[in-house]
């Protein structure tokens, strides 16, 4: 505890709290209002009505939701497969071969998203790799913008693995493959769980390389919202939003009670 | 439920590992010149150190002697850069630790935190592919041994410290392996514990006798209460190795001396040859007996090694084997009273049981000792 004593500690309170409320509550709680406004004219909304929501889970604006939890759930997926597979494969390597690789896998990290979506235009608009206008092109490019943090998470994770319980697990007869089902990856799983949430929640506000590749067929959340927002319908954007907000919200929190299990035991 | 200590005998019965597997020409482990390198930093030097089948050797040394390395050498987990080690007949030196059929138990437990006990205990059994048979008979035999049956169906984190010993202890023995592995087993355990876990881990070689035990420690007490052998090992080499009461009356070297039990080192000269084993040599004015136990030759440099529990207090200065000392402190530690003295200028130590009137500092004392309880150490065996 920084502060010790309770005037200080009530100070401290009284000025974050109201800060909290302005920089994160307020933005909040206006997306969430205008979900539900009518018209907005004052220093409130008026016309409090439903017909947002309803028109979001009506129209194509329910195929975006769709969109954006299958491609959040896929990509993170393969990241989580691949950056798990880079992360054991690389922890047993040493010198600047690992080094090396490290730095590769952690470069998506590093690259602005719309670069990746330009790069990703230019390299598979021609046979024999044509993907432009592919539900393909999006998946690939969320996997590439989020696999950097799922192999950094799960390669953290390894790291904190007690290294003497699959040696022990080897003394005890156990081969390579049967030590990382039954002792790594269960003794990984709380990093893991961490890692495909993380994937998830930003495959999911991901838009910089989604709106360069996208396809009619497979227009994510957040490109609905971008572009209803320039076409001025902001209620409408805002009710997105908060539908966006909320099912990743519900993801993650089941995900987070998985997650808290696993890290009991 | 209190916990009793190793409790059901249990007879030794076939392996469970496949037949094909059983290790040949028992399961003595031998390192066969054996030296482990990191680049160009040598952690364990020609290594050459038989365990015989059944025995406990215990490896001890101050921490980077390389008597871990050993061990997890045997295990597999450390490839030498030289030499070659056997269990049994087989050569395992590049064998992956899998296949060495050994047990291990390691300082922290390692027990599976996801697993429950029986689960935990069962590892090794599934691992070898044994059937859900032999492992409904097995895991309740091996948690019985170790005396945590009842506690079956717990996390590992629902147990105290020695109990996850115990279960880990039960683990390692499940697939009945011919070498069992113990790498610092106690030190994570308070004292008390530790003291029974050292009387259960004695019990259980009793009841296993044909269990080769590797148990590497950096406690010498642990060391004499278990092993039937000492290995003491600096800067990755075997500095000494020896039966545990032989190398503890008569160390070969210095360095044995004061590791193994901080004995008192006293440098004398003139040493002649007294009959038998024994020799008069000088320290100071006084002439002393002792035992020439490593046959030091009469022109050789050597100390006089005096535990500091066969000091005396001497009635008077004139009795045989008395010397004079000034006390330089004086420390009760319950059970017994420690006593610093300046003898001629050396450093040395005794104990005694504890005193109502003990020494006060400063003051001039007389010690002696029965001849036939110290021995006498060459100078320059053991140094550096």
């Amino acid at each position: 505890m920084l502060v010790w004593s309770k005037p200080w500690r009530l100070a401290a309170w009284a000025l974050t709290v109201p800060l909290f409320l302005v920089v994160y509550g307020l933005p909040v709680g206006v997306i969430v209002l205008a979900g539900f406004s009518g018209q907005w004219n004052d220093i409130l909304p008026s016309n409090m009505t439903l017909v947002h929501y309803s028109r979001a889970f009506h129209t194509d604006s329910y195929d975006a939701l769709k969109a954006s939890l299958l491609t959040g759930v896929l990509a993170s997926a393969a990241a989580l497969l691949c950056g798990t597979w880079a992360a054991l494969a690389l922890r047993g390597m040493r010198g600047p071969s690992k080094r090396v690789l490290d730095l590769l896998f952690f470069i998506p990290s590093a690259v602005p998203s719309v670069s990746v979506g330009l790069a990703l235009l230019v390299a598979f608009s021609k046979p024999p790799f044509l993907l432009n206008g592919t539900t393909w092109i999006v998946l690939i490019a969320h996997f590439i913008l989020i696999s950097a943090f799922t192999y950094g998470n799960v390669t953290a994770g390894l790291a904190r693995i007690p290294a003497d319980c699959e040696q022990v697990a080897e003394s005890l007869g156990a081969r390579p493959f049967y030590r990382l089902r039954r002792v790594t990856l269960p003794l990984l799983l709380p990093y893991l769980v961490g890692a495909f949430s993380l994937s998830f929640a930003l495959s999911m506000g991901e838009l910089g390389a989604t709106v360069m590749v996208y396809p009619p067929g497979w227009v994510t959340l957040p490109v609905k919202i971008f572009a209803l927002s320039d076409r001025g319908a902001i209620f409408d954007a805002a009710t997105l939003a908060t539908i966006l907000g909320v099912a990743t919200m519900v993801v993650l929190l089941g995900l987070s009670r998985l997650s808290t299990k696993a890290m009991v035991r | 439920m209190a916990q009793t200590a190793v409790v059901e005998r249990t007879p030794r019965t076939e392996s469970v590992v496949s037949p094909a597997a059983t290790i040949s020409g028992g399961s003595r482990i031998t390192f066969d010149n054996v030296s482990v390198a990191y680049g160009a930093l040598t952690v364990l030097e020609s290594l050459n150190l038989t365990v015989n089948p059944g025995e406990i050797v215990a490896l001890i040394g101050p921490s980077g002697s390389g008597k871990t390395t050993a061990l997890r050498a045997v295990a597999g987990f450390v490839r030498p850069s030289a030499g070659r080690i056997l269990i049994g007949d087989r050569d395992v030196t590049y064998l992956a630790p899998y296949d060495r059929q050994i047990g291990m138990v390691v300082q922290n437990y390692a027990l599976f935190p996801h697993m429950r006990v029986e689960e935990n205990v069962a590892f090794g059994l599934r691992a070898h592919g044994a059937g859900e048979e032999v492992i409904r008979n097995r895991v309740p035999e091996c948690l019985a041994i170790v005396g945590m049956s009842a506690y079956a169906k717990r996390y590992p984190r629902e147990l105290s410290g020695g109990q996850q010993q115990r279960v880990a202890i039960a683990r390692a023995l499940a697939p009945k392996p011919q070498v069992l592995l113990l790498d610092e087993p106690l030190s994570a355990l308070d004292a008390q514990i530790r003291r029974s876990m050292l009387d259960e881990l004695a019990k259980l070689h009793r009841d296993l006798p044909n269990l080769t035990v590797l148990y590497v420690t950096h406690d010498q007490s642990e060391a004499l209460t278990l092993a039937n052998h000492i290995g003491i090992m600096r800067d990755g080499r075997l500095k000494a190795f020896g039966e545990s009461q032989s190398l503890f009356r008569h160390p070969p070297n210095r360095f044995a001396a004061e590791f193994l039990g901080r004995a008192n080192l006293l440098p004398v000269t003139d040493l002649r040859p007294d009959g038998g084993q024994m020799a008069r040599v000088r320290f100071g004015q006084a002439m002393l007996s002792a035992r020439n136990h490593h046959g030091i030759p009469a022109d050789k440099e050597c100390l006089l090694c005096i535990r500091p529990h066969d000091f005396r207090f001497s009635r008077a200065a004139e009795e045989p084997n008395s010397i004079s000392g000034t006390v330089l402190s004086v420390q009760w530690q319950g059970d017994v009273q420690n006593i610093t003295l300046n003898i001629g200028g050396e450093e040395a130590r005794m104990t005694s049981a504890p005193m109502a009137n003990p020494p006060r500092i400063g003051e001039t004392i007389a010690v002696h000792f029965n001849p036939a309880e110290v021995t006498l150490v060459p100078e320059d065996a053991g140094r550096g």
